[in-house]
C-alpha cells in the first residue's frame, strides 16, 4: 500500500537547516514558473541554489550555470530537488544514487504535486532521506511564521518565543 | 468537536494559540496591533520579489498587515482550512469570494432565506457586475439541482439561516457542487466554527461576517473569505481567473503556481489590492480577543437561547417560534446533524402583526433595539421595519421576516432577566393603548 508518508514539523526542519546547497532539477529561467519562485527564494534565505535543465545547460539563471545533469555538476550539494513530472522522478533518483559519495548527497526531495513512491524506495534503500509532494520554499515559510503572513493556516502552534539571529 | 488528524490540538487550544505565537524581537506574548500602512523593503529586489508574488512578506495594509495576517490564520484553522482573506465586514467578504472566480455574466444560486442584506447585494447590487444570481429554496435540495446551467459557478448558502432558525442540509448540497464541479460556499456567521464545521461536510469555501460572534461585543466590523484548499479549481474550464494567466500579474497563472493556496493569494493580491476593503489592524485585534473566549461564549449563547425559546414557545402573544433547537422546528433534525448547539439567534411571531412587532421592540428594557447580532448584548430586531425593508413582501416571507416576525439574539445576561424583559414587553404589545415606557 503506497500511503503518502507525513513528516514531522522536527524532520523538515532538520533537513532545512543542514542542506545548505541544493540541486534544482527542472529549475526554470522564465519569471512566472514555479520553479522560478522557489529557486529565488531559497536563494534569499541563503541556500546555493544550482539549476539542472538540459536545454538551458550552459546558460544562467539568477547568476547561476545551468547543467544539463546532475553529474556535470562540478561541486557537491546535499539535495536534489526534483521539479519535474512524477514520472521523471525515478531516472533522477538513479542518476543521482551513483553520485551520493562524490558529491555528499544526503536528500532527495520531490516537489508537491511529484510522487514517486518506487522512486523513494530507491533512494531510502540508497541511504538517502526523502521527502515528497512537498515544496522546500512553503516549508520553510510554514516553519518561520512567513506563510503565516498570507493568511495561511501553517498548523504549527507555540507559545515558545522563536529566537531571531542578527 | 471532532479533531481533524493533523491538528495535534483542540478547538479550544487553537482558539488562543493558532497564528500568534510570541512576537520573535520584542518577546510580546498578546498580538501587536501593528498600526501601519507599509513595510520597509531590504532592497530593490527583495522589493521585487515581494511585488510579483515570488516570497512571502508585506508591501502595504491594503494587502496584508500582521494583526490581520493572525487573526486570517487562526480563523482558517478553528474551520479546518487552508487560509483566510480577512476583509472590511461580512458584505466585503461575500464581494471578494466572488471575485476570485466569477465573469460578468456568470451565475450562482443562492438560498432564498439569506440574510436580507445577502439578497440586497447579490439580487441587485451584484447586477453591475453582471453577476446574476438564481435565488432557490433549499429546504429541497433537488431544487438547486434543478437551478443549475452551464455559466452557475457556485452554490452559496447559510449554515443556519438569519434570522429564520434555518439549518442548510450541507452535506447534500456539497454533493450536487461536487457532481456540477463547482464550489459550496457557506456562510458560517451565526453558528461560527465552534457549533458548524462545514468543511468537513463538503463545503469549499466559508464565509464570515466576523463582526459577529467571533468579535463578540458589538465592536469591530469585519469579514473573512476561508477556503479549504480542497476545491480542484483545474477540472473543467469554469474558473478561468485561478487558471488562465492573469493579466493584473503580468500573466501569473494562480492555481499552478500556488496549488492550494491560490484562492487564499489571489484574494489578497487581486481582490484586496484591487476592490480595496482591508480589515483595520485595531479590529483584527479586538476580533482575535474576541475568538480567545469563543466555545465559553457559545455554550452560554446557546444555553440562554433555549430558555428563551422555550418561555417564548408557551406565551400566549407569540404565535410560533422558529428555533433549531426546539424538537418541534422542521429544522431540528438537521440541527443535530450539522450544529452541536443551536446557536442563539432566531425568530418567533407575534400575534397583532407589524404593529405589535413595533410596539414590542419599542416596549423591551435590556434587550437594545438595533440591527446587529452575536453580541454579548441581547438584542432585538423587527425585520420587517429595518434590515429586511428594501425586500418585497413576497422576498420577506420567503426569507423569514414577514410582518409579525420579530428576531432575537440572545446574550449572555441573566436569563431570568432576559425573560422578564421580553414578558413585559409582550404584554405591551399586545394593549395598544399602553404607551412604551419612556
Amino acid at each position: 500500500m503506497n500511503t503518502l508518508p507525513s513528516y514531522s514539523n522536527a524532520q523538515i526542519l532538520e533537513i532545512l537547516h543542514s542542506v545548505k546547497t541544493i540541486a534544482m532539477v527542472g529549475a526554470s529561467a522564465t519569471w512566472n514558473r514555479p520553479s522560478y519562485f522557489a529557486m529565488k527564494y531559497l536563494r534569499e534565505k541563503g541556500y546555493r541554489v544550482i539549476p539542472v535543465n538540459k536545454p538551458r545547460a550552459g546558460g544562467e539563471i539568477l547568476g547561476e550555470r545551468v547543467y544539463a545533469a546532475l553529474a556535470d555538476i562540478p561541486e557537491p550539494f546535499d539535495m536534489v530537488d526534483i521539479f519535474r513530472s512524477s514520472e521523471d522522478a525515478l531516472p533522477i533518483v538513479e542518476e543521482a544514487i551513483p553520485l551520493i559519495a562524490d558529491k555528499g548527497i544526503r536528500v532527495i526531495w520531490m516537489q508537491l504535486g511529484v510522487i514517486n513512491f518506487e522512486a523513494a524506495r530507491a533512494a531510502e534503500a540508497a541511504g538517502l532521506t526523502v521527502v515528497m509532494d512537498r515544496c522546500p520554499k512553503i516549508e520553510f515559510g510554514r516553519l518561520h511564521s512567513e506563510l503565516s503572513w498570507g493568511g495561511f493556516n501553517s498548523r504549527v502552534i507555540s507559545a515558545r518565543r522563536r529566537r531571531v539571529s542578527l | 468537536m471532532g479533531r481533524k488528524p493533523e491538528d495535534r490540538y483542540g478547538f479550544e487550544t487553537r482558539m488562543i494559540h493558532a497564528g500568534s505565537q510570541p512576537e520573535p524581537v520584542t518577546g510580546a506574548r498578546q498580538t501587536p496591533i501593528y498600526q501601519t500602512t507599509a513595510y520597509a523593503f531590504h532592497d530593490a529586489d527583495h522589493a521585487a520579489s515581494l511585488f510579483n508574488l515570488q516570497t512571502f512578506g508585506f508591501i502595504y495594509s491594503r494587502l496584508t498587515n500582521p494583526t490581520v495576517a493572525v487573526l486570517e490564520e487562526r480563523i482558517a484553522s478553528l474551520e479546518g482550512a487552508r487560509g483566510a482573506t480577512c476583509c472590511a465586514s461580512g458584505h466585503a467578504a461575500q464581494v471578494l469570494a466572488f471575485f476570485v472566480f466569477m465573469e460578468p455574466g456568470d451565475e450562482f444560486i443562492a438560498s432564498d432565506k439569506l440574510y436580507g442584506g445577502s439578497i440586497t447585494q447579490f439580487g441587485k447590487t451584484f447586477k453591475k457586475f453582471d453577476w446574476r444570481v438564481h435565488f432557490v429554496d433549499m429546504d429541497e435540495p433537488e431544487a438547486v439541482r434543478r437551478a443549475l446551467t452551464p455559466k452557475t459557478k457556485a452554490i452559496f448558502a447559510e449554515s443556519l439561516a438569519n434570522p429564520g432558525g434555518v439549518v442548510s442540509d450541507i452535506e447534500a448540497l456539497a454533493a450536487i457542487a461536487r457532481e456540477a464541479g463547482i464550489p459550496l460556499i457557506i456562510d458560517n456567521t451565526l453558528a461560527t466554527p465552534y457549533l458548524c464545521q462545514p468543511i468537513d461536510w463538503g463545503a469549499d469555501i466559508i464565509i464570515h461576517s466576523t463582526t459577529k460572534f467571533l468579535s463578540g461585543n458589538g465592536t469591530s466590523m469585519g469579514g473573512a473569505v476561508i477556503d479549504s484548499g480542497l476545491f480542484d479549481w483545474g477540472q473543467n474550464d469554469k474558473f478561468g481567473g485561478l487558471t488562465q494567466p492573469e493579466p493584473a500579474y503580468h500573466g501569473l497563472t494562480f492555481y499552478e503556481t500556488f496549488g492550494d493556496m491560490a484562492f487564499t493569494t489571489h484574494a489578497h493580491a487581486v481582490g484586496l489590492r484591487d476592490l480595496g476593503p482591508a480589515m483595520a489592524p485595531q479590529n483584527a485585534f479586538y476580533t482575535l480577543l474576541g475568538i480567545e473566549t469563543l466555545s465559553l461564549r457559545m455554550d452560554r449563547h446557546c444555553q440562554n437561547a433555549e430558555i428563551v425559546a422555550r418561555f417564548l414557545d408557551d406565551h400566549e402573544a407569540v404565535a410560533w417560534v422558529s428555533f433549531a433547537g426546539l424538537p418541534s422546528s422542521p429544522y431540528h433534525a438537521l440541527a443535530k446533524k450539522y450544529l452541536s448547539g443551536p446557536g442563539s439567534v432566531f425568530s418567533f411571531g407575534i400575534k397583532g402583526g407589524f404593529e405589535a412587532g413595533v410596539r414590542l421592540v419599542e416596549s423591551c428594557e435590556l434587550f437594545s433595539h438595533l440591527a446587529n447580532l452575536g453580541d454579548a448584548r441581547s438584542l432585538i430586531l423587527h425585520p420587517a421595519s429595518t434590515t429586511h425593508r428594501q425586500l418585497t413582501e413576497e422576498q420577506r416571507i420567503a426569507a423569514g421576516a414577514g410582518p409579525e416576525v420579530i428576531r432575537l439574539s440572545i446574550g449572555l445576561e441573566t436569563a431570568d432577566d432576559l425573560l422578564a424583559d421580553l414578558d413585559q414587553a409582550l404584554a405591551r404589545s399586545q394593549s395598544p393603548e399602553t404607551p412604551a415606557a419612556r
